[in-house]
């Protein structure tokens, strides 16, 4: 055998061999966190070396403990909230500035679309000590919509890049028609502009809901009454409460799981670019 | 013809309003927090005494840093922090290269194994760091039984919850840092998937010419991997390196969920967020935070300085 021949065969049987081992342990947590979830606390604790989940014992009782007892409900749609607001003002802000850094003379343009990148620096952990003690002493801490205005300042810098980027690559000439036509900036941003970019709208929306729904330090922070918790806030809070009903705290962790994972897999494409132009910060 | 002076007034007024909104967000929740950081750092404040005028007198002083460089725990954090991060970055570097080489050219299941590979960074960081710290349980978790069950371990590893780990390697004695090292590979798992999409990227635009030339000249597959694949590569690798260790270095919520910075893993930003809100001590917090600020800042500098020019 020529060593063209062993070195393609044995790099046939590593990639078999690499895929399996990457497809365990990336998928293994996700099934694991599934299969508990859907345990009982006895099985849990007399069989914990278990990795299958028997189909006649399939038990919702967590799901409907976490859910009803223990206030997740409200906290999904807190989290929902929080996160389709976040997105819409987002994408909003983004188009507008993006659309003015890329077309409008002005003086700072330069700086305005290079400094928005420093703030990829500045640690989360940095930001929270100012902004807790001012919320504080205002009473404003313990808001939702205090929240909303953090996210929006984090995914802002980022999603008017990607906008910019995008924008600079679609052709003056269109928008001169239009201007023409008697149409004013705003009437070519919402005629023109948005209909043109619906894919990178589409990018920067999946990317924004992806930071606000994932969303843990600020939420941790910031909200102290119950009924005003955000999923990952309230996960944190069960976990804390609970220490040997695991199939709860993987119940909860399910259901803040899910939602991201069915939109990735449903708008992957988008979420992929949105990831990889606008890079991201995690 | 219209003044064209004014019409450019004009557009800039328009750029104005149209930037505002991102400008009075940006400025209110980023800018000034970081300046407001720099002004508490040399305050000798506590978070009781945050009230009233005291704030804004100005009585500046190194108190804060004092109390920071003499504090016996200064020097380790550092070390841990250092390793973590440079752990971490090169960890999930070389999982995303590996898992991008594998994944590169066609072979049936290809979109869902490259869907799932991304899953880890794009889940929240609570349900995976929950997940995890169950799974390697030292009670409960499934890795400890099956190993113990079927021989592997005579006792469950506390993976998460351990410091040091005797490790009796051919008569070599070894000491493992193991919470530490549980937490660098949950880094390496969690964020593999960044590296990933930046590699498998750039894989796809290398051109086909360069390995058809090189199998014409008898170039074999490890020699065109080392000779073509990796120096097309260097690039795109030294640019992960910096994104994943400024991220890395400046990452809270991983280690605050799994360990709480305990058993070793007390890392820079576990430590500001000790100071501010376990001792009230908010001056100190700010004065760890300038540090961490200035180890960026001697990152960026030795990063531009020397990694980018031994790339060229």
């Amino acid at each position: 055998m020529s060593r063209e021949h062993l070195e393609t065969n044995i790099i046939r049987i590593l990639r078999i061999l690499g895929i399996i081992f990457f497809i365990i342990i990336v998928a293994f947590p996700f099934y694991w966190m599934i299969v508990s979830s859907f345990k009982s606390l006895e099985e849990l604790l007399m069989r914990p070396a278990n990795l299958w989940l028997d189909i006649r014992k399939i038990n919702f009782n967590a799901y409907y403990e976490v859910l009803f007892e223990h206030g997740f409900s409200r906290y999904i749609a807190n989290s929902t909230y929080v996160s389709i607001i976040t997105v819409a003002l987002s994408v909003t802000l983004a188009t507008v500035g993006g659309y003015a850094v890329t077309r409008l003379r002005f003086r700072g343009q330069a700086f305005m679309s290079y400094s928005i990148l420093i703030i990829y620096m500045f640690p989360a952990i940095v930001l929270v000590i100012p902004l807790y003690v001012v919320f504080s002493h205002m009473g404003l801490r313990d808001s939702i919509h205090v929240l909303i205005l953090v996210y929006l300042a984090q995914t802002l810098p980022v999603a008017l890049y990607m906008l910019r980027s995008y924008f600079q690559t679609l052709p003056v000439e269109i928008e001169y028609a239009g201007l023409i036509d008697g149409c004013s900036r705003m009437g070519v941003i919402w005629r023109i502009i948005i209909p043109l970019s619906a894919p990178a709208l589409a990018s920067v929306a999946l990317y924004t809901f992806m930071i606000a729904w994932n969303e843990f330090l600020f939420a941790f922070m910031f909200l102290d009454t119950p009924e005003k918790f955000t999923l990952s806030r309230g996960v944190v809070q069960l976990a804390g409460s609970v220490h040997l009903s695991k199939q709860l705290v993987m119940a909860a962790s399910v259901m803040v799981t899910v939602p991201i994972l069915v939109l990735f897999l449903f708008f992957e494409r988008y979420l992929v670019r949105g990831l990889t132009s606008g890079a991201m910060k995690g | 013809m219209v003044n064209r002076q004014s019409l450019l007034h004009q557009e800039a007024r328009l750029a104005f309003w149209m930037l505002a909104p991102t400008f009075i967000v940006v400025m209110a929740f980023v800018v000034f927090p970081v300046i407001w950081n720099l002004w508490l750092s040399l305050k000798p404040v506590s978070l009781g005494a945050l009230r009233g005028t005291s704030l804004f007198e100005f009585n500046l002083s190194l108190v804060n840093f004092h109390k920071v460089f003499g504090d016996p725990d200064f020097v380790p954090i550092l070390l841990t922090t250092l390793f973590y991060t440079v752990g971490g970055s090169i960890l999930s570097i070389i999982l995303g290269l590996t898992a991008a080489l594998l994944v590169h050219g066609e072979f049936p299941g290809r979109g869902l194994c490259r869907g799932l590979f991304i899953a880890p960074y794009i889940a929240p960081v609570v349900a995976v760091t929950f997940t995890w710290s169950f799974i390697l349980d030292p009670q409960l978790g499934v890795l400890n039984w099956l190993a113990v069950n079927t021989g592997l371990l005579t006792q469950p590893i506390p993976f998460l919850s351990q410091r040091w780990m005797e490790l009796d390697i051919t008569g070599m004695r070894v000491r493992l840092p193991l919470a530490l090292t549980s937490v660098i590979l949950f880094e390496g798992w969690r964020y593999f998937p960044f590296a990933f999409l930046f590699i498998l990227a750039r894989l796809q635009s290398i051109p086909d010419e360069l390995y058809h030339a090189a199998s014409v000249d008898g170039a074999s597959p490890f020699q065109r991997f080392y000779n073509i694949t990796l120096p097309q590569l260097a690039t795109v690798l030294s640019t992960l390196f910096l994104f994943r260790f400024i991220w890395t270095i400046n990452k809270f919520d991983d280690i605050f969920l799994l360990t709480r910075g305990h058993a070793g893993t007390k890392v820079i930003t576990i430590k500001i967020y000790d100071y501010a809100f376990g001792e009230f001590n908010i001056g100190a917090g700010s004065a760890v935070a300038m540090v961490l600020f200035a180890i960026l800042l001697l990152f960026l500098f030795i990063y531009f300085r020397w990694i980018v020019k031994e790339m060229r």
